[in-house]
């Protein structure tokens, strides 16, 4: 058996993280790789294209129902789905209550003490979209992922959450071997986007692995609950999944400690590209009516 | 105590005492090899230069620019002195929403002090209810400790783990009444009270104010709030203190005595002192659920501890109430402003007992002072409780040198300095809020004192720095009986006089009986 590989998706949330790991997965599947994917985001829809499924039964769900975490057994709580990928989800509590940052911690402990990772090449967090609190650090400690892969568009507010992980990164890199991957960038077709998400790389002092262009056969395979690798694997969009899943297996080891920027630096980037204007102090604090008075 | 011959081994007829136990000969070969085969110990020159090197005034720098570590901090959690203030009330039992292990700590450290069974519930929860939320944990536990125990009143608080999960204890107590868990006319006031923000006497006005804001302001909105038809009585609020059994019952019988109405709003004195007569009560004596609405109406509310009440007074003061804030009252000066302002509340005069228990303390403090007078003394406490054995200390000529409280502010810092300031034998003391029992450790060794005042803790500061130690704070747990006598009053200070005298006695005496060397001072008139 190989040593087992670690990896993590972070991104803010709705750009397209769930959809853009999966089907990487799937495609590191295709090449015989032996996967785990551990959903991290209360929502539980990071394996729903991969097991065909609405939403997987959440750990921390079933945990509640049988009374107690030490009640559960893995068969319980793994599906499998395309191509023999396991899948869990850790779930959460219902919004505006508990610890959804504790719930992650205690799944994936059960997970590690119970043998979810024995016989797997491949281990993959999906986290949801930002490091609020340490509970979703969990998979960037000390022996946990290796590499983190960021999952972002040419939007003001996916780069501030991709920077914001990076911080989240170096806390814990120091210390321990977590290192980021890379970014990955989900075309959103903004203006200059692929120059963009380079130029904040090269800020954060990583490379953009890939560009996944925007393609609505996306969009069909997610009707249907799959990956578009298993529902249209001759499109032009699985092969992009392949390269990008190519590029991550061929990553192993090459992460770096990245250089997150101030708020600053990261507004004068977004303003060399157009996305934000240099503020206009004569116009803070005017409402419309008064903007239009002015002008 | 003897080790050999038949005391080497212990048998069903003969069985050593711990005291004994371990100096037998296969526990201290047994205590050597562990020492040398598992702690990789260091030499026992090493170890002598490292405890001579922290007596010293480098090694005291150090110490006090230390900014990561607290060691012996002399103070509790929030929710501990929740619990005292709600043992208070009749009937009442203290439920704790959060983890079990925090809340058998609570009771030990009650049952430890006062040497009585200490009743307190938790919510039990666990790592699930970490996670979801403790809802359901609050729904059954009501319903339970409702069944069980039988309360007249269950009054909330938390610990750390329901803060940092951010459970809403409003909104849990109605939804665990809806769900039939206690009759929808059962009292269950609460209060909030992170261990992590402030100590043990934050948490008690934290709950006094939870109590009297549930009854005052229409129980969390299940009925209208009261209106206040004020009358001539007055509330007295006694504050977090480990001589509650005592002080109560010496401001009862002062206030009897002077005829005032009154209201000690919380009064604990009977639950802590339960008489052993055949009959066990959880619940024993306390303020009764009518007389927390009736409070309201009082004229006035007096706190014997300021620092205890910052939150409370101000809320009653709101309400229309005169309040008036004291500070622990020990000796003739502090007892004569509580009475002074007990008489002007209420108009009634101070009588002629009462001016002759003054007049014997005062004579008590004059036959004693010679012994008293320049002595030099260290006290920590609470801040009330420190800002009360400092002015006592200051009216007997005694010196203080290092007054500390772990969980005092600058605003105490300045009060003890003005406390200080009004008597030339405060000249030269130092102030320390924030500091722990390590610094003071360092204090002992680089200015020493001839007396510490303080807790139990400080027994580990006697036995390094040799500084004979008077009992009095809270907790006690290695003397008995203690928390039965009154600090407060002309009669309270009385008893604290004696206890410093006779430490001084016990240590003049040992100082003085080597026999043909030293005993020509060892003498039977002291």
């Amino acid at each position: 058996m190989s040593e087992l590989r670690q990896i993590a998706f972070y991104g803010k949330g709705g750009i397209g993280k769930s959809t853009t790991s999966q089907n990487t997965l799937a495609a590191l599947a295709e090449m015989g790789q032996r996967i785990l994917i551990v959903g991290c985001d209360p929502k539980a829809d990071s394996t729903r294209l991969i097991l065909h499924a609405k939403n997987q039964d959440t750990i921390l769900h079933l945990a509640a129902a049988a009374g107690s975490v030490e009640d559960l057994e893995i068969e319980d709580v793994m599906k499998v789905g395309y191509r023999d990928i396991r899948c869990v989800e850790s779930g959460g509590p219902e919004p505006g209550v508990g610890c959804a940052g504790r719930g992650v911690i205690t799944s994936i402990n059960f997970l590690e003490e119970n043998g979810a990772y024995e016989g797997r090449d491949y281990v993959s967090y999906d986290v949801l979209g930002d490091v609020v609190c340490g509970g979703f650090a969990m998979p960037i400690r000390e022996n946990k992922a290796q590499e983190i892969y960021i999952v972002m568009s040419g939007e003001m507010m996916a780069m501030y959450a991709a920077n914001n992980i990076s911080k989240g990164i170096l806390k814990y890199a120091n210390s321990g071997g977590v290192r980021l991957g890379g970014l990955i960038c989900n075309e959103r077709q903004t203006d200059r986007e692929l120059e963009l998400a380079e130029a904040l790389a090269a800020k954060l002092g990583t490379t953009l692995i890939h560009f996944v262009p925007r393609d609505n056969v996306v969009q069909h395979a997610e009707l249907r609950r799959m990956t578009v690798i298993e529902y249209a694997p001759e499109s032009k969009q699985a092969e992009e999944y392949r390269s990008l899943a190519r590029k991550i297996h061929a990553n192993k080891g090459n992460g770096v400690i990245p250089t997150p920027i101030t708020m600053d630096d990261l507004e004068d980037l977004l303003m060399q590209f157009g996305i934000m204007k240099r503020e206009d102090e004569s116009l803070v604090g005017k409402t419309a009516g008064e903007a239009v008075l002015c002008a | 105590m003897e080790t050999n011959g038949e005391s080497k081994s212990q048998n069903a007829e003969h069985v050593l005492d711990h005291f004994h136990l371990f100096r037998q000969p296969q526990y201290l070969e047994m205590f050597e090899r562990k020492k040398r085969e598992f702690e990789d110990p260091a030499c026992a020159d090493e170890v002598e230069r490292i405890r001579e090197w922290t007596k010293t005034k480098e090694y005291r720098d150090k110490n006090f620019a230390r900014e990561a570590i607290t060691i012996n901090p002399a103070k509790a959690c929030q929710p501990l002195g929740a619990i005292f203030a709600a043992v208070g009330f009749e009937g009442t039992l203290p439920f704790v929403h959060g983890s079990q292990g925090c809340v058998a700590y609570f009771r030990s450290h009650f049952s430890r002090h006062f040497k009585e069974p200490s009743g307190c519930v938790s919510s039990s929860m666990t790592e699930d209810a970490a996670v979801f939320g403790g809802l359901s944990n609050m729904i059954d536990g009501l319903a339970n400790s409702y069944a069980l125990y039988k309360p007249k009143m269950i009054a909330v608080s938390t610990t750390c783990m329901a803060e940092v999960i951010g459970d809403d204890l409003n909104a849990f107590i109605k939804n665990a009444r809806e769900k039939g868990s206690v009759p929808q006319d059962f009292d269950v006031p609460f209060a909030h009270t992170p261990s992590f923000v402030g100590s043990h006497i934050t948490g008690y006005d934290n709950m006094m104010k939870g109590i009297l804001e549930y009854f005052w302001d229409g129980k969390a909105k299940t009925v209208p709030p009261l209106e206040r038809q004020p009358n001539g009585k007055i509330n007295l609020i006694v504050g977090f203190d480990g001589n509650v059994v005592g002080n109560i019952r010496e401001i009862r019988r002062i206030l009897d005595l002077m005829g005032v109405e009154y209201l000690i709003v919380s009064d604990n004195s009977d639950v802590w002192d339960t008489p052993t007569d055949g009959t066990f009560r959880m619940y024993d004596g306390g303020t009764k659920l009518s007389e927390i609405s009736e409070a309201l109406h009082s004229k006035a509310t007096i706190s014997m501890q300021s620092f205890c009440t910052p939150k409370t007074l101000p809320y009653i003061q709101g309400k229309g109430q005169e309040t008036v804030g004291l500070h622990y009252p020990i000796g003739v000066a502090a007892t004569d402003r509580f009475l002074q302002e007990v008489s002007r509340l209420s108009g009634q005069p101070i009588p002629e007992a009462l001016e002759k228990e003054r007049g014997r303390l005062v004579d008590a403090i004059a036959d004693s002072s010679p012994h008293i007078h320049g002595k030099r003394f260290a006290v920590y406490a609470d801040p009330d409780v420190a800002l009360g054995i400092a002015g006592f200390l200051l009216e007997l000529g005694a010196e203080p040198a290092h007054i500390l409280a772990t969980n005092a502010d600058t605003a105490w810092e300045q009060k003890v300095r003005e406390l200080l300031a009004s008597s030339p034998f405060g000249a030269g003391c130092q102030v320390y809020p924030g500091k722990d029992l390590w610094h003071l450790r360092s204090l002992l060794f680089t200015e020493p004192v001839d007396f510490v005042i303080g807790n139990t803790y400080a027994k580990y500061l006697e036995r390094d720095t040799g500084t004979p130690l008077i009992r009095l704070g809270f907790p006690i747990f290695d003397r008995h009986h203690h928390h039965r006598y009154p600090v407060w009053g002309y009669q309270g200070a009385l008893n604290v006089l004696v206890w410093i005298l006779d430490k001084i006695f016990d240590e003049m005496d040992r100082n003085t009986n080597v026999p043909a060397k030293s005993d020509y001072s060892f003498d039977i008139i002291r």
